[in-house]
């Protein structure tokens, strides 16, 4: 047996090859084996660590060490140095935005401190490539313990006592999803994997399909035998390549030992999974269009009810789950419900994923407990506003969502409350934005988004997304009155009140909350009013007219 | 090889272990241990090297999971290398000084199984840290 002493992690999402780590991760083999160390030194190509804005990510292990922002020509340094004299490269470590503390380890720094990793568990941990790490860190376990040692009715019943809710942003429980399907009287069911994440800016699903596909694999298993299904479909957009050739590699490997397939556990259960790949339209997420899409037809909605938990994929049952919510399940499972239902909030169980991005100095990914405000999530773990500049709004749900500002930043994350705030939870995109954003241009940015992608079923969301972009064009150059601003204003409820599915009820959203906010800079594009130039100081007069 | 039972599945576990056990994972213990192994270029030079070797193949096949070996630098004792320090929770450290790999196996059934540590191995440590 070779005696490993040292394991080398370097990062391998997406973020981080394109940081040029896979050559990172080269010149170590090189180096290593040059220096003969190539045996006792291991090297692990792993999910993402979070930490995108850092990257590439290095971290050496045991010894605890995390390198951030690793070139290519740093690998002899930290070969020469740490490995063979294990003298740690000060300059590869990580510096706080404030002070100029060095910190070394992965725990001691705020980025990673107030997180609870949950659903990225073994992101950055393991090789995602490697079913046997996987196995290794108690993967697999929960699927054993559920066929073996429980019914189909105590895995739903402790899925449902857990608390967990769906993470794609629609928050419905997803062990009340799971019991409504298992109730239809059909032979044959489906279990969906909802990997079309089209957020712009938000890439969790992503990162947990790179970093840890066998926990999907696991948990969707783990629901085809709550719900009486034995076949899973993994719809994933086409532009995830990584995601989709690691997914390949672990459905075989699952294959390969049996956990996939024909009588799984030495039980009567059998389950396979196959991949759909999306073309990367946004409605596609919702589920009626993604099932039409699996299909093979146009990906457009369809009127729900029925819901697809009683007509689905080729009018069979359907349960259709987000990729985040199903790498909580493993770990509810293995570890509980009343552990999991001891984290978070009173509705709101668990923990959330975000994607960081925007105007924030760590930008990346994170897991927060429900419950955590927005302040600790931008200040203590994102670092704070890039070149210190001063916070305005942070847009959370994409363009689904709407805008929150100052005044909000207290406000603990749950379902209900970024909603009661005008906001949506959505599937965990967080874009900050700082004192030189124009609102009304990011309001413009995500409805021409949003009209690119309405799939142009419904009139109200066809043409009432291109009339609202038309509007908001006609406001940026200067050129609109406060006629038009009623008009955008009531076209806005419109939409938003009568289109079909849920992306032309949200689209508007942004619009509607940063005229809620920042009417003050709509004002200032108006030409036919009088105000002073100086921005914020005007007070608007009819900003009751918001709901 | 295809999996039967939830037996076999913790089989195959047991038998991958070595694979992440250098790394920090939620299961990680709270009884950890830590051995410094000196690696400047003194130690080297003294064979610490084959000292680690010795640490890290004997502590895997005993499956001493909670202990850590990391490399360290010098820390002023070039005449005692190869130098170890090891760090139990809750004990001042114990710094060992000439360790060839011969001795490791004392240090690991003594000190760190046994939790006495090896009297006459130990090199007085007459600096304070800051």
């Amino acid at each position: 047996m070779t005696r490993v002493r040292t394991n080398i992690l370097v990062c391998g999402g997406t973020g981080c090859l394109a940081g040029e780590s896979e050559k990172v991760l080269r010149n170590f083999e090189l180096i290593l084996n040059a220096r003969g160390y190539g045996e006792e030194v291991k090297l692990i190509k792993t999910g993402c660590f979070g930490f995108c804005e850092q990257g590439p990510i290095v971290n050496i292990e045991p010894d605890d060490i995390f390198y951030v922002r690793v070139k290519p020509k740093d690998v002899r340094e930290i070969v020469d140095e740490h490995i063979i004299k294990g003298r740690i490269v000060e300059r590869l470590l990580y510096q706080e935005p404030k002070g100029n503390e060095k910190i070394s380890k992965q725990e001691n720094m705020p980025f990673y401190k107030k997180q609870l990793r949950i659903a990225l568990r073994n992101c950055g941990l393991i090789n995602p490539e490697d079913i046997y790490e996987y196995i290794a860190l108690g993967g697999y376990e929960a699927l054993g313990k559920a066929l073996t040692q429980m019914t189909p009715e105590q895995v739903i019943e402790e899925v449902k006592k857990s608390g967990l809710r769906g993470r794609g942003g629609g928050g419905f429980p997803t062990g009340v999803k799971w019991e409504i399907t298992k109730k239809q009287k059909n032979e044959k069911k489906f279990i969906i994997c909802n990997a079309d994440e089209g957020d712009p800016g938000a890439f969790m699903d992503r990162s947990i399909l790179e970093g840890d596909p066998h926990s999907v694999l696991e948990a969707m298993a783990i629901g085809a035998y709550a719900i009486g299904a034995h076949k899973g479909i993994i719809y994933i957009r086409a532009e995830y390549p990584l995601a989709i050739s690691r997914l390949n590699k672990a459905i075989d490997q699952a294959r390969e030992l049996g956990l996939l397939g024909d009588n799984i556990f030495g039980t009567d259960f059998n389950f396979d999974i196959q991949i759909k790949y999306g073309a990367g339209a946004f409605v596609c997420g919702e589920e009626t269009a993604l099932i039409n899409s699996c299909e093979g037809r146009r990906g457009e909605p369809d009127y729900r009810p029925p819901y697809p938990s009683e007509d689905g994929f080729w009018g069979y049952p359907t349960n259709v789950n987000n990729v985040e919510t199903f790498s909580n399940i493993p770990p509810i499972i293995i570890k509980g419900s009343v552990w999991f239902s001891s984290i978070g909030t009173e509705k709101s169980k668990g923990t959330k994923v975000f994607a960081l991005a925007g105007k924030i100095n760590n930008v990346g990914l994170v897991e927060v407990p429900m419950g955590t405000t927005l302040r600790e999530i931008i200040y203590d773990i994102g670092g704070g506003i890039q070149g210190g500049k001063k916070f305005k709004a942070v847009q959370t749900g994409g363009p689904s969502g709407g805008v929150l500002t100052e005044e909000q930043l207290n406000t603990p994350i749950d379902y209900e409350s970024l909603t009661e705030k005008g906001s949506m939870m959505g599937s965990g995109g967080m874009i900050v934005m700082d004192e030189n954003d124009n609102m009304v241009k990011i309001a413009k940015f995500y409805l021409e988004f949003t009209m690119d992608e309405s799939c142009g079923r419904c009139t109200p969301c066809r043409i009432g997304t291109k009339r609202m972009y038309e509007l908001l064009n006609k406001i940026t150059a200067k050129k609109a009155t406060m006629a038009d601003l009623d008009a955008l204003k009531q076209l806005a409820y419109m939409v938003k009140g009568s289109s079909l599915c849920g992306l032309g009820q949200t689209a508007p959203n942004p619009v509607i909350s940063t005229m809620k906010y920042f009417w003050d800079e709509y004002l200032a594009f108006i030409k036919d009013i009088d105000h002073p130039r100086g921005e914020g100081k005007y007070e608007a007069k009819n900003k009751a007219g918001i709901k | 090889m295809k999996i039967k039972s939830i037996e076999e599945l913790k089989k195959i576990r047991e038998n991958h272990l070595d694979r992440i056990n250098l790394r920090e994972h939620g299961d990680t213990p709270d009884n950890r241990v830590e051995v410094m192994i000196g690696m400047a270029t003194c130690g080297i030079s003294s064979g610490a090297r084959d000292t680690l070797g010795a640490f890290t193949e004997e502590l895997q096949k005993e499956k001493l999971n909670h202990v850590k070996v990391i490399p360290v630098g010098c820390i002023g004792y070039c005449h005692s290398e190869p130098t170890v320090q090891v760090n139990r929770s809750g004990e001042p450290p114990v710094l060992y000084g000439n360790v060839k790999p011969e001795k490791v196996h004392r240090i690991i059934e003594e000190h760190i199984k046994g939790g006495t540590p090896v009297k006459d191995l130990i090199l007085e440590m007459d600096f304070e840290r800051a």
